[in-house]
């Protein structure tokens, strides 16, 4: 089993959940986060001081998915979050040694 | 006529009023856009109050109020010559509309309605217009269509004043030539990026009822301020407008639980200002239950509206045109129905009130002058705003957010994480 994590650029959430269920995807998880690459953040000003800021909006989404399905939504997520341009984040894929459904005790591949 | 102490200071306190209606206007909008544009909706609304107050001031006011003709004013009143002079009596305002504030007032006061008639079409642009591009059409759609409407209908020698046609507040003036360059602004300007597949949910809707307070509590002094005194008149006007926006907030509402299932507070919002925008051209001229009438009429009317926009496919944002073409047309028709000399002997009688339909034809021609200036005027000035410095943030700033992209600035800072950097010392 394996957890898919993608940081994509937030106006493209809506295109990577509907590619995942598309794909079948039966759940995921996203969360708001902030963080920097390669991309540059922005300048704000206050009172005519210049400030730096570097971390830039992203959305953070988690898939957990069976072995065989993993590569096939990692294609799919990268392709509905590329616009090509910098800033488009990453996708990784981690090993998962158990999953447990919390509602009824069910552990493993019958838990995804 | 005597200056009257009384008048003068109901009129101040007016004026005061209708110029907080503009913040409370940005509030109204700000909390309906996403949180990333927050800064640059105020922004709009309170950049309005420097630029119009001082264009206002130099010679827009002499446009709009000077001794011209039907059409357009002159340059005698240019740089407050003479406004400040207790003996001046401006053009047309003699005999039966002869006032007794001092000029100078009803300059200040005529100055906060040209502060909020441009700042309401934000609204519409909301979301993705440049602020460079946001602050030149203000400067010229005031000059350009703003002032020869005002004069027409406001001013006692303009031409639809003197046609008989009847505007107590700014029906044709603020709400309907607002709402129909909104809409001609919009076509320009083309829809926000993923409208209208992709949600674009209001951010703080508390943001949005402190901001109809605030335009209700200021409307009495749009409105009742309009008698130009502290009499009978205005209080008819308080009431009325008081009422209006109550029956229009339940109008919207009943529409929306029996189409919708519930009973929203943006409902709320929305239909108490559509019947507040609907009882501005009446506010004067009726009386007794009709402001009820006239309210829920329009409460309903635009909550029906709104759904246009999805239907034609243009993106205006937050319903300028759905709530102020829509109800100031539905408040200047009405009129003809509901106006009473009993109320207002320099009004007309209506419909009801045995006037006949001679009323209702002059409503028509104001509503439509108002109409084909308006939407001509401001289409082909967009059109030349987009091709000199073009109307439109780049679609990397509109995602980014306008706040950051245009102002250099965030609207709600929260937390440590994502401190700032100085640069430089």
């Amino acid at each position: 089993m394996k957890l898919v994590t993608a940081i994509i650029k937030p106006f493209k959430l809506d295109d990577v959940k509907e590619a995942l269920r598309g794909l079948g995807v039966q759940g995921m998880t996203v969360s708001e986060v902030q963080g920097f690459g390669r991309q540059r953040g922005h300048t704000e000003v206050y009172r005519g001081a210049e400030y730096t800021v570097d971390f830039v909006p992203k959305v953070r989404v988690e898939v957990l998915l069976d072995d065989s399905e993993a590569r096939r939504v990692v294609d799919a997520i990268v392709t509905a979050a590329r616009t090509d341009k910098i800033g488009d984040g990453k996708v990784w894929i981690l090993p998962v040694d158990d999953i447990i459904r919390i509602r009824t005790g069910e552990a493993g591949h019958d838990a995804l | 006529m005597e200056i009257d102490s009384g008048n003068t200071a109901w009129v101040l306190v007016s004026a005061a009023l209708v110029l907080f209606m503009t913040p409370g206007l940005a509030f109204f909008y700000g909390g309906m856009v996403r949180s990333k544009n927050v800064l640059n909706m105020l922004m709009q609304n309170f950049f309005c109050m420097g630029l119009v107050s001082v264009l206002w001031a130099a010679f827009v006011f002499s446009l709009a109020f000077g001794d011209g003709g039907g059409w357009i004013g002159n340059f005698d009143f240019a740089g407050l010559k003479d406004v400040g002079n207790a003996e001046t009596v401006l053009p047309g305002y003699v005999d039966d509309f002869a006032m007794t504030i001092p000029a100078i007032l009803f300059m200040a006061y005529q100055m906060m309605f040209a502060i909020i008639t441009p700042a309401l079409i934000s609204g519409a642009v909301a979301e993705r217009m440049r602020f460079a591009a946001w602050a030149v059409f203000v400067a010229a759609w005031l000059v350009l269509v703003y002032a020869p409407v005002a004069h027409w209908v406001f001013s006692p020698t303009g031409w639809l004043f003197e046609e008989g046609a009847l505007d107590f507040a700014g029906g044709t003036v603020v709400h309907i030539n607002a709402g129909i360059a909104a809409l001609a602004l919009v076509l320009v300007l083309g829809k926000r990026r993923g409208w209208p597949g992709e949600a674009m949910p209001p951010h703080s809707l508390p943001l949005t009822l402190l901001g109809t307070g605030i335009l209700w509590f200021g409307w009495f002094g749009f409105n009742a301020g309009s008698a130009l005194g502290a009499n009978n008149l205005a209080a008819q006007a308080l009431v009325n407008t008081h009422l209006a926006a109550a029956a229009a907030m339940l109008g919207w509402l009943i529409v929306e639980k029996i189409k919708g299932g519930h009973a929203t507070t943006l409902g709320a919002a929305s239909g108490a200002v559509a019947g507040l925008v609907a009882i501005t051209p009446c506010a004067g001229f009726v009386g007794g239950m009709s402001p009820i009438i006239i309210g829920f009429v329009a409460g309903v009317l635009c909550f029906l509206a709104i759904q246009l926009k999805t239907r034609f496919g243009y993106d205006d944002s937050l319903d300028v045109v759905g709530v102020h073409l829509v109800g100031g047309i539905v408040g200047s028709l009405l009129l003809a129905f509901f106006a009473d000399t009993a109320v207002n002997s320099l009004g007309a009688d209506g419909i009801f009130a045995g006037g006949g339909t001679g009323l209702l034809g002059k409503q028509l021609l104001a509503v439509g002058a108002t109409l084909v200036w308006s939407f001509v005027i401001t289409f082909v000035l967009a059109k030349v705003i987009d091709a000199t410095i073009g109307l439109r943030a780049k679609p990397d700033e509109e995602s980014e957010g306008l706040d950051v992209s245009q102002h250099a600035e965030a609207g709600y800072s929260f937390g440590e994480f994502g401190t700032m950097g100085r640069v430089g010392k």
